[in-house]
């Protein structure tokens, strides 16, 4: 199998996989970094949302050998200290039911006010579409983005 | 606070304390355990039978406590309400708690459940004891170092105050207090002296979960352990036949591959090459010729409406006479589809089966039940099965099954190796115990511009609306009533989906009421305040109070401005009460482009004393987005026998644009809690509906009702 050199949270894995394995897989079973989700395998759900280089993205469907040279950043990667705005925000709002699907509405979030760090409500509402909340905990996931924006 | 109890404060030997310790109060429980911040320890825990001794709560010398949460946390937040119950008795500031999740342990803990939101309502007595019980043996111990009578003490946060203004923190009599017996006929704070229930409080896992620290079962692991994913037959009730499993066996990282049952089991060194082995697999099914399609069931369920399977399920005075001694007679008819659970957290489980031991590891919502059928299935003694819950990525019922466990064991127990079980998103949605299809006939008997009649018949797949739901609103407010409920037998695997049976029953009947509202030109909320004055005076046969829903249906009128109409905005209603918990909901509807779109529900809850109000309005509001998502869109279809949905791209779950406003309002009370996990989500189909009927005149009766959006559509274009 070949092997990947991978930076991921600044620091440089190698690993040795199946060149189609998703990078999903890669960062659980691999790396043992388990907070990136599995929730769809399609692109659907958004649980499995990570950084590349900066860019939110969907870890299930992307093949380590795509990987390349980008940084990789996961939940883990954030902050060191739970100091991220996002972080912030999400415990002082007190988001999560269940809490699986909120690394992945984190990592969207973060990326998000990143490149538009003043958003009308509507665009909150519009990024944060593509990532699934099953137990619908929805409205308090826009009032911590929302929040989030103004730390 | 003060103490006052008189008790009983001897010293007594360990031995002694054991043997008082299993009567008295609702958990057979003994006291506290000490655990020292460091390993230096004043007593030989070593001697300490832990099993007789308190599972609830440890003590440092330092005065930080750990407190076990006993129930499976699946969202719900009881590994944060529970133990506040335990807390706020025992006297301890929350910032000093850790809490922790505890493994099965039938011996210590009473209904590791969550189901039926029936977790604080059930603990919520016990609970309080437990802390207060272990507060007042730490008192006693302070007593008998200063050598006062424990009438004379009290607690502050953590700390055991005399009359003389000497002070002994918990921690510095946590060992002796341990020896103590157990008193009993311990005084439970009065509601106004709380400092903790009450109080908003963080998730107590929200640093983990915002860190993506491990805490759900997809994330354990253990040395050696080997991933499994299953092939399945793709519909219900076929068998397999045979399999070809050669490519399977060349895909990098599968290291076997067996048959057990009906199903294949391909394990690998990680979770992407089961996956990929099983997709390689090629298997023979039996034939799937005689299993039902959707519109088979749609068919024989409204077949069934007339048919002689109807059992009685409730029947008061006389439906037949009022019926044909009606002015007039209206009937309509409400439908509603399988739904799958789709948690988040795809079904999986950790399994390790050796002759020693069977060792489980995972999200399940019935701990004890799925340990006793993997015992029984393994022909192994239950007591050698040790379960430890993970937190859960959702429920909503599906996890009281324990299938996937159970399967997890049976393959551990085939290969002799630690196993995780996982299923793909595919394998979880076809691999359902779905909300049943069930079709609601409701006639009501009009007589001199009174309702007089009401006869609801039932028909499902595997659903059954009992002698409790039955007895639900409008039972008791009409003079002739009944229900009546019939089954079609099927390979179609049901369960219990979030608020069973009342997750439409509710839609059904609610929906009803304002259909009869319309018919006696009357206003909905009236006609249902109209109906509670009767259900008053039969109040001895119902297990629910008329009071407290008029309390929520006014509160619900109230905050929403009921009747006074806004510009382009249309109201619907509904009240519902189920799991012990009351709940009024007014949608708020507007049109966008001649389509209705859902703005904003107003929602009144009387579910007692509020424990954690942040907690809680999540709950609520969870409910609520969760009930307008499944109504709209939610819909498993079967064709002979096999589902039709099994991802997120052909099954829609509502989704953060679609979602409404929510304001939530809490009945001030003093009753005792009861939960919260299910009751908003019943009442709110009914209320879009009756808010969409208002908006377009058009009555929606089948969901999802996107089905009706779509005609719109095309009405417009």
């Amino acid at each position: 199998m070949p092997t990947y050199n991978l930076n991921v949270n600044k620091k440089n894995h190698t690993v040795e996989a199946d060149e189609n394995m998703p990078l999903l897989w890669v960062l659980r079973d691999l790396l043992d970094l388990v907070g990136t989700k599995f929730g769809c395998g399609i692109g659907q759900c958004g649980a499995c949302t990570i950084h590349l280089d900066g860019v939110a993205s969907r870890s299930c469907l992307m093949p380590i050998s795509s990987v390349g040279d980008a940084k990789i950043t996961t939940i883990e990667g954030l902050s060191e200290d739970n100091s991220h705005p996002v972080q912030k925000a999400w415990k002082e709002v007190d988001v999560p039911q269940c809490g699986y699907c909120q690394a992945g509405q984190i990592m969207t979030a973060s990326a998000f006010l990143e490149n538009n760090p003043s958003p009308s409500k509507e665009e909150v509402r519009s990024a944060m579409h593509g990532n699934i909340c099953r137990c619908s905990a929805y409205n308090r996931i826009e009032e911590a983005v929302n929040l989030a924006a103004k730390m | 606070m003060e103490t006052t109890n008189s008790i009983s404060f001897n010293r007594r030997s360990f031995i002694k304390t054991i043997g008082l310790s299993t009567g008295g109060l609702m958990i057979g429980f003994t006291l506290f355990e000490a655990c020292k911040p460091d390993s230096k320890v004043m007593i030989d825990l070593e001697t300490l039978n832990y099993k007789d001794f308190n599972a609830f709560i440890k003590i440092a010398e330092n005065g930080m406590v750990t407190i076990y949460s006993p129930n499976p946390e699946v969202g719900q937040g009881v590994k944060t309400s529970m133990p506040m119950l335990i807390a706020e008795e025992l006297d301890v500031p929350w910032e000093h708690v850790l809490v922790k999740q505890a493994d099965l342990d039938t011996k210590n803990y009473q209904r590791q459940v969550a189901g039926g939101s029936q977790s604080i309502r059930a603990s919520w007595m016990p609970l309080r004891q437990t802390g207060a019980t272990a507060r007042q043996m730490l008192i006693n111990a302070a007593a008998v170092k200063w050598g006062v009578d424990p009438s004379e003490c009290y607690t502050e946060a953590g700390i055991i105050k005399n009359s003389r203004n000497e002070k002994l923190s918990y921690g510095a009599v946590v060992s002796e207090a341990a020896l103590l017996e157990v008193p009993d006929n311990i005084k439970l704070k009065d509601p106004k002296d709380f400092k903790i229930i009450g109080k908003d409080i963080v998730n107590v896992d929200i640093d983990k979960i915002i860190s993506g620290k491990p805490l759900f079962g997809l994330d354990y692991k253990v040395d050696g352990m080997v991933y499994a994913v299953s092939l399945r037959p793709p519909a219900f009730g076929q068998k397999l036949v045979s399999f070809d499993d050669t490519e399977t066996r060349k895909v990098n990282g599968v290291t076997d591959v067996f048959q057990f049952g009906d199903k294949v089991a391909v394990l690998a060194t990680n979770t992407w090459a089961a996956m990929n082995g099983k997709k390689a697999l090629i298997a023979e099914w039996s034939s799937d010729e005689k299993l039902m399609s959707t519109e088979e069931h749609d068919l024989e369920l409204t077949n069934l409406f007339d048919s002689d399977k109807l059992k009685e399920v409730r029947s008061d005075g006389n439906i037949d006479r009022a019926k044909n001694s009606a002015d007039k007679v209206i009937e309509y008819t409400y439908e509603a589809p399988f739904l799958p659970h789709s948690c988040m957290e795809p079904m999986n489980f950790f399994a390790h089966v050796t002759d020693a031991k069977v060792e489980l590891v995972g999200p399940i919502q019935t701990p004890e039940g799925t340990a006793r059928q993997v015992a029984g299935l393994l022909k192994r003694d239950v007591e050698q099965v040790h379960l430890s819950l993970t937190r859960i990525g959702g429920g909503f019922g599906r996890r009281l099954i324990g299938d996937y466990a159970v399967e997890a064991a049976e393959i551990s127990n085939i290969s002799k190796k630690p196993v995780k079980l996982v299923y793909t998103r595919e394998d979880d949605m076809a691999g359902g115990f779905y909300r049943p299809i069930v079709k609601y006939r409701i006639s009501a008997a009009i007589k001199n511009n009174k309702l007089v009649g009401y006869h609801l018949k039932e028909t499902a797949v595997g659903s059954s609306i009992n002698k409790s739901r039955a007895s639900y609103f409008p039972a008791g407010c009409i003079d002739n009533y009944k229900v009546e409920a019939a089954q079609l037998p099927s390979e179609i695997t049901t369960g219990p989906w979030r608020a069973p049976v009342c997750n439409f029953l509710a839609t059904a009947e609610q929906t009803f009421i304002d259909e009869i509202a319309e018919e006696l030109n009357q206003d909905p909320v009236k006609l249902r305040l109209e109906l509670l004055e009767k259900a008053k005076k039969n109040k001895a046969d119902l297990e629910w109070s008329p009071e407290r829903m008029i309390g929520v249906i006014k509160l619900a009128a109230e905050k929403s401005n009921w009747g006074k109409s806004k510009e382009g905005v249309y109201q619907g209603f509904s009240v519902y009460y189920s799991h012990n918990s009351y709940v009024a909901e007014v949608a708020e509807v507007v049109l966008r482009d001649n389509k209705p779109v859902v703005k904003k529900v107003y929602c009144a809850v009387d579910c007692g004393i509020v424990v954690n109000p942040l907690g809680a309005k999540n709950q609520i509001e969870g409910g609520i987005i969760d009930g307008i998502g499944h109504a709209m869109y939610g819909e498993m279809r079967f064709l002979k026998g096999k589902p039709q949905s099994l991802n997120y791209d052909s099954y829609r779950l509502i989704r953060m644009m679609e979602t409404p406003v929510i304001e939530t309002y809490f009945v001030d009370s003093n009753e005792d809690p009861t939960g919260l996990g299910e009751p908003s989500l019943p009442p709110v189909g009914a209320a879009i509906a009756n808010a969409i009927k208002a908006a377009t005149g058009q009555r929606y009766r089948i969901q999802p009702y996107l089905k009706y959006m779509e005609q719109v559509t095309e009405v417009v274009s």
